[in-house]
C-alpha cells in the first residue's frame, strides 16, 4: 500500500513538473526500481543518465526526467504511462520486472520509443531491450573466490530468480569450477532487490554458516561492510564499494550504461533510432571491472587474464561441456550457449547445490 | 562463538529498530493519536544520526542527533494534527512521504561513505558466558536501551499516575479535557516520545545494524513497526514479543536457505528428509514467512475479543477540540 501510494504521489508530482515544459529539446525519461541514491542498480542508470545529458549538449538540449523507487509490476504500467503521456521522447525502464508494463504501455504510445534493460520481449517496433553481459563479470569473481578460499565454499546474496540473476550464480560456479571442481556456493534468496537490513542479515547468516566470500545481486554496500566487519573478502556490485571494504573487497563489477545512453538518445535526436536488442559485455566496456585488490599477485594474474580472454572474444563463460544441475547434458564440448538460451535462464548448472525458486 | 549465539545476535540486532519504533508509536497510539508517520521519522533519524556521527565521529552524538530529528518532526505532525487539527491518517501518510524525500536529499552527500559504528559494549568474564553471554552482555547499547525503553513504558503506561492520565486521555478525550486534563498537552509530549524512539530506530539503523546512509533504508519497518502495535492490541510486552518472533523467522528463514542438504550429509536419516521437505519450500513463500507468523501469533494471543476492546484506545486516531 505504502509503494502504491508512494508511486501514486510521485508520479503525480512528476507530471506536474514536468508538464508545462516546452517540447523543443529531447526528453528522456528513466524508471528506476531503487532509489537513485543506491550506490548501486539504480545510482549506475543515473550516473549514466546524467553524463549522456552532458555529453549530448547539457540542459539546453537535452531533459532528463525520472521516476526513483518504482515498484515492479502494476504500478509501473501507471508510472511509464505517466512519462509517455508526459511528452517524453524515450523512455528507459531499468529493471526486469517492467517488462510486460513496458510492451503494454508501448503499445498505446507509437511515437514515443521505449528501451527495456535487461527483458527480452519486444512486442512492439517502438520497443528496444538491452542489456550487459555481467555473467562475464561474475565469471572472473568464480575464478577469484575459489582460488582464495580456504573453505572452499561462497555465499551468494540473490535477489530475484530470473534469469540475469540465475545466469549470474551458474557464471559465478563455473569459474570457480574451472579452479576448483568441488568448489561449494550457498545461495540466499532475499526477494528484494534493495533492503540494507536484510542484505546485511543475510551477509551475517552465511558467514556465521562458514563462508569465507561473499559475493551479492543485491543493490546496497551492507553486505560488503558485513564482511569487513567479520574480517572475510567479498564482491561489489553494481559499483565500485571500494570505500565500504578497503582491506574487504576484492573487485566489483561496475555497469557502465554512460555509452549506450549516449548512442541511444541521440538516435532520437538524429531521428535514426530503430528497435533492437543488444547485449554487449566487457569487450564493449559496457561490464567494467573494479581493481582488483586484497589478493595475492598470483589470483590477481589468474583474474586478468580471464577477463582478457572473456574481453577479446576468445572466451565465453558459458562453454561446453557443461551439464545441468541434474547432471543431464546441457551445452557439448567446445559448444557456446546461445544467447536466447540465456536470457531465459531457468536452470542450475551441476554443482549448484540450491533448489531454483520457480 | 557457536553458530547458536550467532543467530540470537543477528536475531537481536535485527529486532531492535522494530522494538524501538513500535514502543514509541504504542505510547503515542494509547494517548489517543495515531501517527501514520513512522517510516519518515525513522528516516529522519537515520539521515541526522548518519551525518553527526560522521561529523563528529562521535557515535553517541549520532544516536542523540537521531533522537532530536524524530523529535522535531514528529513536532510538524503535532501541529498539523493537535493544533491545526487536520485528519490524524493523512497527516501521517503525508509526513512519512516528506521524510523520505527530505531525508534523501539531506543525506545526498552521504550516499556513498562509510560511516562510524556504534560499537559493542564488551562487559568482561560475563560476555564470555557461553551461549548467553554475548546476547545479554556483549551487544550494542541500542539493544538495551530498546528493552529498558520497553519496560520504562510499560511501567509508565500501568504503574503510575502520569501513565494512566495518557491512557485516559487516548480513552475519552472530552471525558479527560472535562476533568481538566490538557489533552493537548498530553499528546504532544506523547507524539515526540514516539518522534524521539522512531528517531532512536533510524539511528540504530544507520549506526548499528548496518553503517551507511541509503535513501530510503529503512525499508518498510516503519509500516512493521506500526503493524506490530495493532496486532499487539497496544501492549507493550505483545510489541517485544512481535519484533523478536519477526526477527527470529526473519533469520531463520535466510538461515534455512544457507543450509545446503550436502551441509547435512553426516547427520541421521530423518534430519535429512526434514531438510529436503524444508528445503522444498519456495524461498518466495520463506520471506513472507516473518509476516505472516507475526500476525497469526500476535491474532491468537489478543482472541480475546473483550480484552483487545479494552486495550484498544477509544479515541484513537479521533480529533479533539478543546471547546467542542
Amino acid at each position: 500500500m505504502r509503494k502504491v501510494l508512494l508511486a501514486l504521489t510521485a508520479s503525480a508530482a512528476m507530471l506536474v513538473a514536468t508538464g508545462a515544459m516546452a517540447q523543443d529539446k529531447t526528453k528522456a525519461c528513466f524508471i528506476y526500481v531503487g532509489p537513485i541514491g543506491d550506490f548501486g542498480w539504480s545510482y549506475q542508470h543515473h550516473q549514466g543518465a546524467l553524463e549522456m545529458q552532458e555529453k549530448l549538449g547539457g540542459e539546453d538540449k537535452v531533459e532528463i526526467a525520472y521516476l526513483e523507487s518504482v515498484p515492479e509490476g502494476a504500478d509501473a504500467e501507471r508510472a511509464i504511462e505517466r512519462f509517455a503521456r508526459s511528452g517524453c521522447d524515450i523512455v528507459f525502464t531499468t529493471s526486469f520486472g517492467y517488462m510486460d508494463a513496458t510492451n503494454k504501455v508501448a503499445g498505446k504510445f507509437a511515437d514515443v520509443k521505449f528501451e527495456h534493460a535487461t527483458g527480452f520481449k519486444r512486442e512492439h517496433p517502438n520497443v528496444a531491450t538491452y542489456n550487459s553481459k555481467f555473467h562475464e563479470g561474475r565469471y572472473v569473481q568464480g575464478v577469484i573466490a575459489a582460488s582464495l578460499s580456504k573453505k572452499g565454499v561462497a555465499g551468494y546474496i540473490a535477489s530475484f530468480p530470473i534469469p540475469e540473476v540465475v545466469m549470474g550464480i551458474n557464471a559465478f560456479v563455473l569459474g570457480a569450477q574451472s579452479v576448483n571442481p568441488d568448489f561449494k556456493v550457498k545461495v540466499v534468496w532475499a526477494n528484494t532487490w534493495f533492503d540494507p537490513g536484510k542484505e546485511a542479515d543475510a551477509a551475517k547468516v552465511l558467514i556465521d554458516q562458514g563462508v569465507d566470500i561473499v559475493t551479492q545481486h543485491t543493490d546496497s554496500t551492507a553486505p560488503m561492510q558485513v564482511a569487513a566487519e567479520r574480517g572475510i573478502k567479498a564482491f561489489g556490485q553494481a559499483s565500485d564499494m571500494i570505500k565500504f571494504g578497503p582491506e574487504t573487497q576484492l573487485t566489483s563489477i561496475i555497469d557502465d550504461w554512460g555509452p549506450y545512453y549516449i548512442e541511444r538518445v541521440k538516435a532520437v535526436m538524429d531521428g535514426t533510432w530503430e528497435q533492437h536488442d543488444v547485449w554487449h559485455g566487457m569487450a564493449e566496456g559496457h561490464v567494467v571491472m573494479a581493481p582488483y585488490t586484497n589478493m595475492p599477485d598470483e589470483v590477481k594474474k589468474a583474474a586478468e587474464d580471464t577477463e582478457a580472454k572473456i574481453k577479446s572474444g576468445a572466451f565465453d563463460p558459458f562453454t561446453g561441456p557443461i551439464m545441468k544441475q541434474d547432471g543431464s547434458e546441457w551445452l557439448k564440448e567446445g559448444e557456446v550457449a546461445e544467447e536466447g538460451v540465456l536470457l531465459g535462464m531457468n536452470f542450475y548448472v551441476k554443482g549448484v547445490d540450491d533448489k531454483l525458486p520457480q | 562463538m557457536g553458530i547458536a549465539e550467532a543467530i540470537l545476535l543477528t536475531i537481536a540486532t535485527a529486532a531492535t529498530p522494530l522494538l524501538l519504533a513500535a514502543i514509541g508509536e504504542l505510547v503515542v497510539e494509547r494517548s489517543g493519536v495515531l501517527n501514520l508517520g513512522v517510516e519518515g521519522m525513522m528516516l529522519m533519524g537515520a539521515v541526522a544520526g548518519f551525518g553527526m556521527a560522521l561529523t563528529t565521529g562521535q557515535p553517541w552524538l549520532g544516536i542523540l542527533a537521531g533522537a532530536l530529528a524524530g523529535t522535531l518532526f514528529s513536532l510538524l505532525f503535532g501541529f498539523l494534527a493537535l493544533t491545526l487539527v487536520t485528519n490524524q491518517v493523512a497527516t501521517g501518510l503525508a509526513l512519512t512521504l516528506l521524510g523520505i524525500g527530505l531525508s534523501g536529499m539531506i543525506g545526498e552527500a552521504f550516499v556513498g561513505q562509510p560511516g562510524v559504528k556504534l560499537g559493542a559494549l564488551d562487559i568482561p568474564v560475563l560476555s564470555e558466558l557461553p551461549l548467553v553471554g554475548r546476547l545479554l552482555f556483549g551487544q550494542d547499547p541500542m539493544f538495551y536501551i530498546s528493552l529498558l525503553l520497553t519496560g520504562g513504558v510499560m511501567w509508565f503506561l500501568f504503574r503510575t499516575r502520569a501513565g494512566l492520565t495518557l491512557r485516559s486521555v487516548g480513552d475519552s478525550h472530552s471525558s479527560a479535557h472535562a476533568l481538566g486534563i490538557k489533552v493537548v498537552a498530553i499528546r504532544y509530549l506523547a507524539v515526540m516520545f514516539g518522534g524521539a524512539c522512531a528517531g532512536l530506530a533510524g539511528a540504530q539503523l544507520s549506526l548499528v545494524y548496518t553503517t551507511q546512509w541509503i535513501e530510503n533504508m529503512t525499508a518498510g519497518r516503519g509500516w512493521i513497526a506500526l503493524a506490530l502495535v495493532v496486532f499487539a492490541s497496544w501492549r507493550p510486552w505483545r510489541v517485544l514479543a512481535g519484533a523478536y518472533l519477526f526477527g527470529a523467522i526473519t533469520i531463520a528463514q535466510l538461515h534455512i536457505q544457507a543450509t545446503n542438504l550436502s551441509d547435512l550429509a553426516s547427520w541421521p536419516a530423518p534430519v535429512h528428509w526434514l531438510a529436503e521437505l524444508v528445503k522444498s519450500i519456495p524461498s518466495q513463500f520463506l520471506s513472507a514467512l516473518p509476516y505472516l507468523a507475526t500476525v497469526v501469533v500476535l491474532v491468537l494471543i489478543s482472541r480475546n475479543r473483550r480484552l483487545t476492546m479494552m486495550n484498544t484506545p477509544a479515541s484513537l486516531g479521533r480529533p479533539f477540540v478543546p471547546d467542542r
